[in-house]
């Protein structure tokens, strides 16, 4: 028998990166800010998000979303609420949403435009919520040119230093919930030296989408993205 | 708990590439995972023996080269590897530094095949070669383009 040693040097999720390359060129190409969103379930990505979709479309932008979840479309209902469109894609136990899954729910999306329908070049921003979980969606592209981390300060401050894969892979840091900060004793500077030490230099938001604190900061920064 | 889809691409990738090679079999698929993958060896090991069950992969060893965090400090104007992922600082000036140059790897490195020789000599030989020499790039955030 012959041992041979063939070197590949290939990458395990070459097929989700090779389709994540793949929209974002699509995204690009329609004019799109695409942002995937991913915390630990609870950490207040849907209110968020409800609050945000709303304010932009007031101030007259076209705003859209997909929303991943392992089961039911109460998170695209919540959504929707907000007057934008929304599209839920359940993973059926899938921790994670993959390039695949998006891909596949942006063209059977658009085959339905106008019946609550949306194409990618009718649209100025699309959210992409991930499925609550800190850990896998973070090695899957989805061709998003911003991640948010969003964490809320009922989760505790250690959250990025437990969590560091997905912490670091963000661009974006949101804290959500900061109306709760004085109950929950929020440790605000411990949180932002923690976010900074696992991402340096990370932007962050300190929201709540009860009271508005801070979303003004965050709106002012997706149309600065956007431009 | 994603390992199980990540051995899955494994077993696809591997029985992609083995096919270059008739009659060969797997005997081992060497990776290389970083520090940041998200990857966590044991469960990679438990799920690879369910993902490799009734393949022709089946009882090929997996073997996992841990790749620590390496960052490029502008201050020092060095890469410098990191002992864990609880800090990104320079271990020289302790500045923080985000620009991230290992640590994220997720790929198969190698395979090592069994293959019957032609000649039908006893000796065991050892050959290596390439199939793919250019590795996939890392972009800033550390996502693979």
């Amino acid at each position: 028998m012959i041992t041979r040693i063939v070197e590949l040097r290939r990458g395990i999720l070459k097929k989700n990166d090779e389709l994540a390359a793949a929209l974002r060129r699509r995204y690009i190409a329609a004019g799109v800010l695409v942002l995937n969103l991913v915390s630990s379930p609870g950490a207040g990505k849907t209110t968020f998000l409800e609050w945000t979709l709303r304010k932009l479309r007031q101030a007259g932008a076209r705003a859209a979303a997909l929303v991943g979840d392992l089961e039911t479309d109460k998170d695209a209902r919540c959504l929707a609420a907000s007057g934008a469109p929304a599209r839920q894609i359940n993973t059926h136990g899938i921790c994670h949403l993959d390039a695949e899954m998006v891909g596949k729910h942006l063209d059977a999306w658009s085959e339905t435009a106008g019946a609550n329908g949306a194409t990618l070049a009718a649209l100025d921003y699309l959210f992409i919520e991930n499925v609550g979980n800190l850990v896998c969606p973070s090695s899957y592209d989805l061709g998003e040119r911003i991640r948010v981390a969003l964490l809320s300060v009922t989760e505790g401050e250690d959250k990025p230093l437990k969590y560091p894969a997905l912490f670091n892979s963000a661009d974006t840091a949101v804290i959500t919930k900061i109306d709760l900060a004085a109950p929950c004793a929020f440790d605000r500077e411990l949180t932002l030296r923690n976010l900074n030490e696992i991402r340096p230099g990370i932007r962050v938001f300190e929201t709540s989408a009860k009271t508005g604190a801070g979303m003004e900061e965050w709106l002012a920064y997706l149309q600065a993205e956007r431009t | 708990m994603h390992e199980l889809s990540i051995a899955a691409s494994i077993v696809d990738a591997v029985t992609e590439s083995a096919a270059a090679y008739p009659g060969a079999r797997v005997t081992a698929v060497r990776l290389r995972v970083g520090a940041l993958a998200a990857v966590i060896e044991d469960s990679l090991q438990f799920c690879w023996d369910i993902a490799t069950e009734g393949t022709p992969l089946q009882g090929a060893a997996l073997v996992v080269r841990v790749m620590p965090v390496v960052i490029h400090c502008a201050g020092c104007g060095v890469d410098a590897e990191l002992d864990g992922v609880q800090s990104f600082r320079c271990p020289r000036c302790g500045e923080l530094a985000a620009d991230l140059r290992q640590g994220r790897e997720l790929e198969i490195e190698s395979i090592e095949l069994e293959e019957p020789d032609p000649a039908c000599e006893s000796a065991s030989q050892q050959v290596s070669e390439s199939a793919e020499p250019a590795a996939p790039v890392m972009n800033q955030t550390g996502r693979w383009e």
